[in-house]
């Protein structure tokens, strides 16, 4: 494998870690609870309402 | 039917496939709202199934416990590096709506829009992606309240999977109707408009998801490569492709959105899709085989 393509590979892997770790982060706060809450609402901002 | 078509079709029905939700002018309320969809969706769709990747970030910024939101940051930079702009070609419904309403005749309709126009406005949806993100973080107030900006003042989205269908069948909503309603109608009328004579105009210039997804399209595992070796550069790429990227120059260009059209005409089949570091080719054929190192 020549180095450039070493090298994204690297940062694809990098990259994709580091997004689950935020997932899992996140998750752990409680923030899909918050998302959770915000979509069984209606949303009237969204619809043009509130 | 083409299969992008097919994909488009099912994943928005399928996404959206609570029906009650329409005939009842109420939103579906069950725990896959936990998760996100990877293209915008709005969450007060009557028929929407899960939580609109856009307006989940905003309500979890503007909430008082939270700051940048590691979730939904998180979930759009694991499928962004997994397939950048792919969502927007395959899996995003109002995408598939912009697609579907180009298909219908008009005299003045664009083939192609001007570099010049392009090369400005295609920067105005990273503009939005910023105030989407720093907009609920910077702006809330002392009871530790925010608005959802975008959701509110400019998702034409919204308007058109939440808005008219709730309002058509919930008469407390219409009742609440005001200048705002006004506001987004008129600017879904503007994209409904603009979505006829130009291909995908909210996707180009507006739409926060595919500008962040966008800024993976170069090192995402899922990617285009042209072989030189068999390129004529006969520019058939370039020519067919809506979204106005010169492929055989740039096959990752921020504005692609592995429709694969360029795939599909390219004369010298120069022109795959590749998963990953392996260079695992695809052909147009749906035959898989390695190919050698760039």
């Amino acid at each position: 494998m020549k180095p450039k393509l070493r090298k994204s590979n690297s940062i694809r892997w990098g990259i994709l870690a580091a997004a689950l770790l935020m997932m899992g982060i996140g998750i752990m706060n409680g923030e899909m609870q918050t998302v959770f809450e915000k979509a069984v609402n209606i949303c009237l901002e969204c619809i043009g309402i509130g | 039917m083409d299969k992008r078509k097919l994909v488009q079709a099912l994943f928005a029905f399928t996404t959206n496939a609570h029906v009650q939700g329409f005939l009842h002018g109420k939103i579906y309320k069950g725990k896959l709202k936990n998760i996100c969809v990877p293209g915008l969706n709005c969450y007060s769709c009557p028929g929407a199934l899960g939580a609109c990747p856009i307006g989940a970030m905003q309500a979890v910024e503007g909430s008082t416990r939270y700051g940048i939101s590691m979730y939904l940051l998180g979930a759009l930079a694991f499928i962004g590096i997994m397939m950048g702009r792919f969502v927007c070609g395959w899996l995003c419904p109002f995408g598939w709506i912009q697609e579907l309403l180009y298909k219908i005749p008009c005299p003045c309709k664009k083939k192609k829009v001007p570099h010049k126009v392009n090369a400005v406005f295609k920067w105005v949806k990273y503009l939005v992606l910023l105030l989407v993100i720093l907009l609920p973080i910077l702006t809330v107030d002392q009871f530790g309240l925010t608005t959802p900006y975008f959701c509110k003042y400019i998702c034409p989205a919204g308007t058109l999977e939440g808005g008219i269908p709730l309002l058509l069948t919930n008469p407390t909503l219409r009742r609440a109707i005001g200048f705002l309603f006004s506001w987004k109608m008129g600017l879904l009328i503007v994209t409904i408009l603009a979505a006829v004579l130009i291909f995908r105009p909210f996707c180009r210039y507006v739409c926060p998801l595919g500008a962040l997804y966008s800024l993976f399209n170069l090192i995402s595992f899922y990617h285009y490569k042209v072989d030189h070796d068999k390129c004529t550069r006969c520019g058939k790429c370039a020519k067919v492709c809506k979204m106005d990227v010169t492929v055989y120059q740039t096959p990752n260009a921020l504005e692609c959105i592995r429709c694969g059209e360029c795939i599909k005409n390219c004369p010298t089949k120069a022109i795959s899709g590749v998963w990953g570091a392996k260079e695992h080719r695809i052909h147009p054929s749906g035959k898989h085989e390695h190919a050698p190192d760039i």
